[in-house]
C-alpha cells in the first residue's frame, strides 16, 4: 500500500468508528421517541417495534391528563430562567471587579472563593433545608432561585474570560470620560463579555433545568413541582404505560436540545477552554 | 487546579491620596463582589458549620435535637448499609469512570486526526450530557428492563439467555454505570480534545524524524503532554461519581432496588435525612461523603500529577 492509500483507509475507519460512537449517543433519544409513539403493547412485544408509530400525540395528551405538566415547565422555567438572570449579572460583575481593579484582599478573597470549590453541594443539604425552612421558603420558588443566584464557578470562569478579552486601556479611557466603577462594567465589561456571558448563561439554564435532588427536597407541595420531579413521579405511578412515560420524557427535553443546538457549537468550544485553564 | 497569578496590569481605581479613606475608595468593588460572599456565608459557609453541630444531635427535623456527641459517626463506623452504601459506589465509580476515560481519548484520538465533520461529531457526542439525567435513566430503565427490555430481546434475539438486569446487584450497577458512561463519554472527549489540541505539533515531527513508532509516541508525548488535562477529568469525574444520585434514585426509588445494590452514599444520605427524617444521621453521613471525596482528590492529585516533580 502507498502511504496515501493507507492515510485514507486511515480517515475511513477513523469516520466508521466515530458514526459508531455516534450512534451510540444518539439511540437512546431515538428509542425514547418509539416508545414514545408506539402503543404500550407493541413496546412490550417479542420482537419490539423498532420504528417510529402514530400514537405520539394520543401519548402526549395523556401526560397532559395525568400531571400537570405545563405547571411544571412553567415553574422550571421560571426558576432556570431567574438563576440564569441573577448568576450572569452577579457573576460578571464580581468576576470584573477581580480581574480589572486592585483592591486590599483581592487576592485572599479569590483564594477564599476558589477552595468552596471543595465542598461537595450533597453537605450542605441537610443544614441549607433547615435554614430554608427556617426562613419559610420551602415550597417557594426562592427557594429554587436564591440560594443558587452567584456562583464561585462562574465567577471564576469570567475572570479568566474578562482578563483575556478586556483591554484596561478602555478602563482608563472610561476612567478619564468621569465613569464610576459601575459605569465601566456597564459599558465597557459587560458587551466584551457577551461571548462568555452566552456560555455561561446556557451551562446555568440547563443545570437548573436538569436538577433534580435540590427540587426534590425544597418542592415540597406537589401542585408546585419541577419538570424532573413531575417526570420522576410519572415513571412511579404509572410505570406500567411506558409509552405515556416516555411522551412526558420527550416533552421535557425537546426545548432543552432546542436551546443547546442555537448555541451548542459555540458552548461546546468555551467548555473545551474553560476546562484548559484550571 | 493551577491558578495563574494575577496580571500585573490590573487597573487602580484612583491615584492614591487619602490613606484613611482606602475603604471608601474600594468600595463598589466590595459591593461587586458581595453577592457571592453574602449567599455563599448563608447557603454554604453556614449550613456546613451547621451541619457539624446537627451531626452531634438526634433530630428528626420538627422536634427538639437531642445533644448525642460522637453517637453518630461510632454508630456511622459500625452501620452496614453505609459500608454497602460506599461499596456500591465504588464499584459503580469505577465501572463508569474506566471505560469512559477510555473511550473518550479513544474518540478524542479519532476526533483529532479528522478533518471533516469536526463540529457535528462533536455536538453529536456532546448532546447525552446535556439531557436530563431523569429522561435518559428511563429510558435506560426501560432498555434493561428484566422482561421487555431492549437489551434482553437483543440478547434473545442471538440466541442467549436473558438476564434480570435489575433483580441482582451486579445487573444494577452495570445498569447504573452505562448510564454515567454514556452520558459523559462525549463531555470527556471534548476535553480530551482540546488537550490533544495544544500540544505543539513541532514535537510529534520531532519524534517522527527520530524514529519513534506511534505506539512510542502515544506514551512517551501524548500521554505526559496530556497529564494536566488527565488530572482535570480524573478529578471531576470522581468528584462527580461519588455523588451519584439522581441515576439510582429514578431507577430503582428510595431503597436502592433488590438488596440495596444501587444505594449510593448520596441516596443514603437523601433517605436517611428525607426519607427516615433522621438529620443528624444525614449530616453525619454529609461528612463522611466530604472525607472521601478530599481523599480520592488528593490519591488522584499524587497518582496524576504528583510524579510531575520527580
Amino acid at each position: 500500500m502507498t502511504p496515501e492509500n493507507t492515510a485514507r483507509t486511515r480517515t475511513i475507519i477513523g469516520h466508521v468508528l466515530l458514526m459508531a460512537g455516534v450512534a451510540i449517543s444518539i439511540f437512546p433519544f431515538y428509542w425514547m421517541v418509539v416508545m414514545a409513539s408506539n402503543t404500550t403493547a407493541d413496546i412490550f412485544a417479542y420482537p419490539p417495534r423498532l420504528v417510529i408509530g402514530s400514537h405520539l400525540f394520543e401519548n402526549m395528551g395523556r401526560v397532559l391528563d395525568n400531571i400537570d405538566f405545563f405547571g411544571a415547565m412553567m415553574i422550571t422555567l421560571i426558576a432556570s430562567t431567574g438563576v440564569t438572570v441573577l448568576v450572569l449579572f452577579f457573576d460578571s460583575l464580581a468576576a470584573f471587579a477581580f480581574a480589572k481593579y486592585e483592591f486590599p484582599g483581592r487576592n485572599l478573597l479569590f483564594g477564599i472563593l476558589l477552595a468552596t470549590f471543595m465542598i461537595p453541594s450533597q453537605l450542605a443539604l441537610v443544614p441549607s433545608f433547615v435554614t430554608l425552612a427556617e426562613f419559610g421558603w420551602i415550597g417557594s420558588l426562592k427557594a429554587l432561585i436564591i440560594p443558587g443566584a452567584a456562583n464561585a464557578f462562574g465567577i471564576f470562569w469570567m475572570r479568566q474570560y474578562a482578563r483575556g478579552a478586556i483591554p484596561d486601556e478602555l478602563i482608563h479611557a472610561a476612567q478619564v470620560d468621569g465613569a464610576g466603577f459601575f459605569r465601566q462594567y456597564w459599558t465597557v465589561g459587560l458587551p466584551i463579555l457577551r461571548p462568555g456571558l452566552a456560555f455561561l448563561g446556557i451551562f446555568t439554564f440547563i443545570s437548573v433545568w436538569n436538577d433534580y435532588l435540590w427540587p426534590l427536597i425544597v418542592m415540597t407541595d406537589p401542585n408546585r413541582i419541577t419538570l424532573q420531579v413531575a417526570l420522576q413521579q410519572l415513571n412511579g405511578i404509572y410505570s406500567t404505560d411506558y409509552s405515556m412515560v416516555m411522551a412526558g420524557a420527550l416533552m421535557s427535553v425537546i426545548p432543552l436540545i432546542g436551546v443547546f443546538i442555537i448555541g451548542g457549537r459555540h458552548f461546546i468550544a468555551d467548555l473545551a477552554a474553560g476546562a484548559m485553564k484550571f | 487546579m493551577a491558578v495563574e497569578a494575577l496580571p500585573a496590569t490590573a487597573v487602580s481605581t484612583t491615584p492614591d491620596h487619602e490613606p484613611q479613606g482606602r475603604f471608601k475608595k474600594f468600595l463598589p468593588q466590595y459591593v461587586a463582589i458581595s453577592p457571592f460572599f453574602v449567599l455563599f456565608a448563608i447557603f454554604g459557609a453556614f449550613p456546613v458549620l451547621f451541619s457539624i453541630y446537627i451531626s452531634f444531635h438526634s433530630w428528626n427535623g420538627i422536634g427538639e435535637m437531642k445533644w448525642v456527641g460522637l453517637e453518630q459517626y461510632t454508630y456511622l463506623f459500625t452501620d452496614p448499609q453505609f459500608w454497602a452504601a460506599i461499596g456500591n459506589t465504588l464499584i459503580i465509580w469505577v465501572l463508569s469512570t474506566v471505560p469512559m476515560l477510555f473511550l473518550a481519548l479513544v474518540i478524542a484520538n479519532a476526533l483529532h486526526n479528522t478533518v471533516r465533520f469536526r463540529g457535528f461529531y462533536r455536538v453529536a457526542y456532546f448532546i447525552p450530557n446535556i439531557t436530563s439525567v431523569v429522561a435518559v435513566t428511563m429510558v435506560f430503565g426501560s432498555i434493561f428492563s428484566n422482561n421487555f427490555g431492549l437489551l434482553n430481546a437483543f440478547l434473545q434475539s442471538v440466541g442467549l439467555n436473558k438476564i434480570e438486569w435489575l433483580s441482582q446487584p451486579w445487573g444494577i450497577q452495570v445498569a447504573i454505570a452505562s448510564i454515567v458512561t454514556w452520558r459523559w463519554v462525549g463531555y470527556n472527549a471534548i476535553i480530551f480534545l482540546a488537550g490533544l489540541q495544544a500540544i505543539s505539533a513541532d514535537v510529534y515531527e520531532a519524534a517522527k524524524v527520530d524514529g519513534a513508532s506511534s505506539v512510542q509516541t502515544f506514551f512517551r508525548i501524548t500521554v505526559p503532554m496530556l497529564r494536566p488535562v488527565i488530572l482535570f477529568t480524573a478529578i471531576t469525574s470522581t468528584i462527580g461519581g461519588l455523588q451519584i444520585f439522581t441515576e439510582s434514585q429514578v431507577l430503582l426509588g428510595d431503597t436502592g432496588g433488590p438488596g440495596g445494590a444501587g444505594t449510593t452514599i448520596v441516596t443514603y444520605l437523601y433517605k436517611s435525612a428525607f426519607v427516615d427524617n433522621q438529620f443528624g444521621y444525614g449530616a453525619a453521613v454529609g461528612w463522611a461523603l466530604f472525607v472521601l471525596i478530599a481523599l480520592f482528590s488528593i490519591i488522584n492529585w499524587r497518582l496524576v500529577g504528583g510524579r510531575e516533580k520527580s
